[in-house]
């Protein structure tokens, strides 16, 4: 397929992925702010902290973090690149580029997913409904990959879609673990109280992980919660079950059996996936856990690199790239 | 809603005639709109409208900052056409393509048609169109425009007449058949009822049409289409033809020349393509040969083309047969190279660059139309009825300061149909813009795109300008039924179709990437 439209389905599916991880990053907030309503006003400024962009945040509303301007920054905002709206006009202009290779059940629910978002923009929807907006975000997200894996036919470029998705997962919900350390910073009194296992439980409820993880460890303990979120071999979201998934779908555009290595991408992914096969949750504990994840998303950033320069960015000498036809 | 009040008001009606009676052909549907409940057709209307904003069917509108994304307005109520006068116009167009591909040819070659001085020779010389690139150029089976689509309109005498030939990119086809698949769901007994002839296999037309160029050296040739990319404004147009004739849909960043053939890009290596549907305009294909600043084309797929190595539709340097004062000459044209005379007539044009007529046309600015030579989609013309002092003034600079690219034509009361405005039916004025593809045969589609202007008493058509479409029904209504049938083919001798096209040939490495 056209190295051009294997890119835009692969950054398609990753964009629309990443708008849902948004609503999940703020549903951690949404989460808390149900159990303790009194210390819900100090927690919107740590997640605009977590995001990196809290310069830009402070050109717009100053210093006043408050849930209307996070919100709005982070869902709505269409001058802010990394906001939901945003996301979903990257995504939206990729699918335009390939509708006629998605099926059109696709291209239709990216485009009214989007007009949907755009008139909600002109609302304050989103500030005065904040746990139905997000769910609903959430849900669009889960029937944009239903659609995904129903409607098209599950080759070459199907498998592209899904490694994006995959791989933006895996980030995301390394993030979302990663959320506990900016804006959820055990106080020293704190750890191991209820209100720690609120704020684990939390974190475990925006990445739709909390059934599952009390049916493998029943209590709640932050240890128990690192591992399940990076190392379980079954849930959906976790971030090895999410690269292991990836490499299966990135061997499938080559052909090449897992195991075996056709370009430096599986390469890459494949070294990715024996680190975490090969380790546990006390190593990663003992490295640190903000420096693993800090790591581990380095490390997805360059199995991205790798995709883009195996099949996006073809050489213009036949010779090159003419094996297999 | 009921057409009682609904008034023609002296205009030519599509569906009535001069009486308010409906004509033949829409009796059906005048009946099945008037007993539908109060309500129900602008329920219809809106619900069609969402439909098309949903699926994402817009077109981008230039120079304007916000909504730069439409839907080009559609109307419920079709226009419907006789079969009896389609196949006047089937058989004109017909006769028209295949002397316009024989003037094109040898425009580029021997020059037949200057020589005998049928056609003036600076003309065609100082036309922005004219490629000097595509002099001796023997494009597959001497075929030159594949796609064009010629505007008809209906004078107030009841009859068409041709207001110019698109012979580049023509763009509206999809509309066409969106629109058929709309109306078929909000009308399907009257459809059935109707006899309409069906306009689905366009698609399937065009891409028979574009594998017909193919070299006769590849088995299984590649075909795609070039698009600009999802910001020119028929990107909706190109994506969907390439989806319903399932071929790929290309960038010009996607397509490269090396070893002497045209490859695309892909996940896999370059893969050779053999026929490109481009819906780029002559000037941005290929920066070595036209235009050096454009970003949009393919550096050296001219090279490559006039080596016979990849078909192009259309071939370059088509643009010259629609150049608006070349138009003129056109029924001379056909008879020229056809010993015929035209089936379809022109609109009576003054050629401003003849100084009898330019005198005329500046006495009577405010009586005509006036247009320039090579612009399209409703720009650089003025309606001189209805334009101010000002423009007049304007339009008479600019004819006097460059004569050769204005014509000028007598204001023509268009045709109306019945369109919804609020809750009734008021006449609007449309168009008709029939596809024609040359390929084996040529093949007029059944019907086209009736673009109407929905401003009131508007004669401009075009959608960046307030325009919008109607679906266009050919229908049977019975009545002429003891013409001769026979006779409903122009009958284009083919023999000559065996041409020297140049194919590649087998040393050349290429059977690698085969």
């Amino acid at each position: 397929m056209l190295s051009r439209v294997a890119s835009s389905i692969y950054w398609m599916t990753r964009y629309i992925e990443r708008a849902e991880n948004i609503a999940r990053f703020i549903s951690v907030n949404l989460n808390l702010t149900l159990d303790f309503p009194a210390e819900a006003s100090r927690q919107w400024q740590p997640i605009i902290m977590a995001t990196g962009d809290h310069q830009l945040f402070e050109k717009k509303h100053g210093t006043e973090y408050s849930a209307r301007n996070v919100i709005h920054f982070l869902a709505l905002d269409q001058e802010y690149s990394n906001s939901i709206i945003s996301c979903l006009r990257a995504a939206r202009e990729n699918a335009r580029s390939v509708r006629e290779i998605i099926s059109s059940e696709m291209w239709e629910q990216v485009n009214r997913y989007y007009l949907e978002l755009k008139q909600a923009g002109t609302t304050d929807y989103a500030s005065r409904n904040p746990h139905k907006f997000f769910k609903i975000i959430i849900m669009r997200g889960h029937m944009f990959t239903g659609l995904l894996y129903s409607t098209m036919s599950h080759g070459e470029a199907f498998q592209f879609a899904l490694t994006g998705l995959l791989l933006e997962r895996a980030d995301k919900t390394s993030r979302i673990l990663d959320v506990k350390y900016f804006m959820l910073l055990p106080q020293a009194g704190e750890i191991n109280t209820p209100y720690d296992s609120i704020q684990w439980a939390a974190v475990l409820k925006s990445a739709s992980a909390l059934e599952m993880y009390r049916k493998r460890f029943h209590r709640i303990i932050p240890r128990h919660v690192c591992d399940f979120l990076i190392f379980d071999g079954e849930f959906p979201r976790s971030i090895r079950y999410c690269l292991k998934m990836g490499e299966q779908s990135l061997h499938k555009v080559s052909g090449t059996p897992v195991g075996m290595v056709s370009n430096p991408a599986e390469k890459a992914l494949g070294r990715l996936c024996a680190d975490l096969d090969y380790s546990d949750i006390d190593e990663t504990i003992s490295m640190g856990m903000h420096e693993y994840l800090d790591d581990l998303q380095t490390k997805i950033n360059v199995v991205g690199g790798c995709i883009h320069d195996a099949f996006f960015k073809v050489a213009t000498v036949p010779d090159n790239g003419g094996a297999a036809q | 809603m009921n057409f009682s009040n609904y008034d023609t008001q002296g205009f030519y009606d599509e569906l009535f005639d001069q009486d308010n009676v409906p004509r033949p052909g829409a009796k059906l549907l005048i009946e099945k709109i008037e007993s539908l409940p109060e309500n129900d057709l602008m329920l219809k209307q809106r619900s069609a409208e969402t439909a098309l904003l949903q699926l994402g069917n817009t077109f981008a509108v230039y120079g304007s900052e916000e909504g730069t994304e439409k839907i080009l307005p559609f109307d419920m109520i079709p226009r419907i056409i006789d079969n009896r006068d389609w196949k006047k116009i089937e058989m004109g167009l017909q006769q028209r393509i295949y002397a316009l591909n024989k003037f094109i040819h040898d425009i580029y070659h021997d020059k037949k048609i200057i020589k005998d001085k049928v056609v003036p020779e600076d003309l065609i010389m100082t036309c922005a169109t004219y490629r000097k690139q595509c002099e001796g150029l023997v494009p597959p089976k001497s075929i030159w425009c594949h796609v064009t689509g010629t505007d008809l309109i209906r004078d107030s005498d009841g009859l068409f007449y041709v207001l110019e030939d698109n012979m580049r990119c023509p763009s509206g086809v999809s509309y066409v058949l969106e629109n058929r698949q709309v109306l078929k769901r909000t009308f399907p007994h009257v459809f059935a009822d109707s006899g309409v002839r069906p306009v689905d296999e366009y698609p399937n037309k065009l891409l028979a049409t574009l594998e017909n160029l193919a070299p006769a050296t590849v088995s299984e040739s590649k075909i795609g289409v070039l698009t600009p990319g999802i910001y020119n404004s028929a990107y909706f147009e190109h994506s969907f033809l390439a989806q319903q004739m399932g071929v790929e849909l290309v960038e010009g960043q996607d397509l490269v020349v090396t070893d002497g053939f045209v490859y695309m890009r892909t996940t896999k290596g370059l893969q050779r393509i053999d026929v490109i549907y481009r819906r780029l305009d002559d000037d941005f294909m290929d920066p070595k040969a036209f235009r050096a600043d454009s970003m949009l084309g393919v550096p050296g797929i001219m090279d490559v083309y006039r080596a016979g190595r990849v078909a192009m539709a259309n071939a370059p340097g088509t643009g010259i047969a629609d150049d608006k004062a070349v138009y003129a000459y056109v029924p001379e044209i056909i008879r020229y190279y056809l010993g015929e005379d035209a089936i379809l007539p022109n609109v009576p044009t003054f050629i401003c660059r003849e100084d009898k007529a330019r005198a005329h046309v500046l006495e009577n600015l405010d009586k005509l139309v006036v247009k320039a030579a090579n612009e399209s989609g409703g720009y650089g013309m003025m309606i001189g009825p209805h334009a101010s002092e000002a423009e007049r003034e304007k339009f008479a600079l600019l004819i006097q300061k460059n004569p050769r690219n204005y014509i000028a034509q007598p204001t023509i009361s268009l045709s109306r149909v019945p369109t919804i405005v609020g809750d009734h039916f008021e006449g609007r004025h449309v168009d008709l813009r029939p596809y024609i593809l040359y390929g084996e045969e040529i093949y007029v589609m059944p019907g086209g795109l009736t673009r109407v202007a929905l401003k009131k008493g508007s004669l401009v058509v075009n959608s960046s300008q307030g325009g919008g479409t109607k679906d266009t029904w050919i229908t049977d209504s019975g009545a002429g039924e003891d013409e001769n049938h026979s006779q409903t083919q122009y009958h284009v001798p083919f023999s000559q179709s065996q041409s020297q096209t140049l194919t590649r040939s087998d040393d050349i490495t290429g059977g690698n990437h085969a």
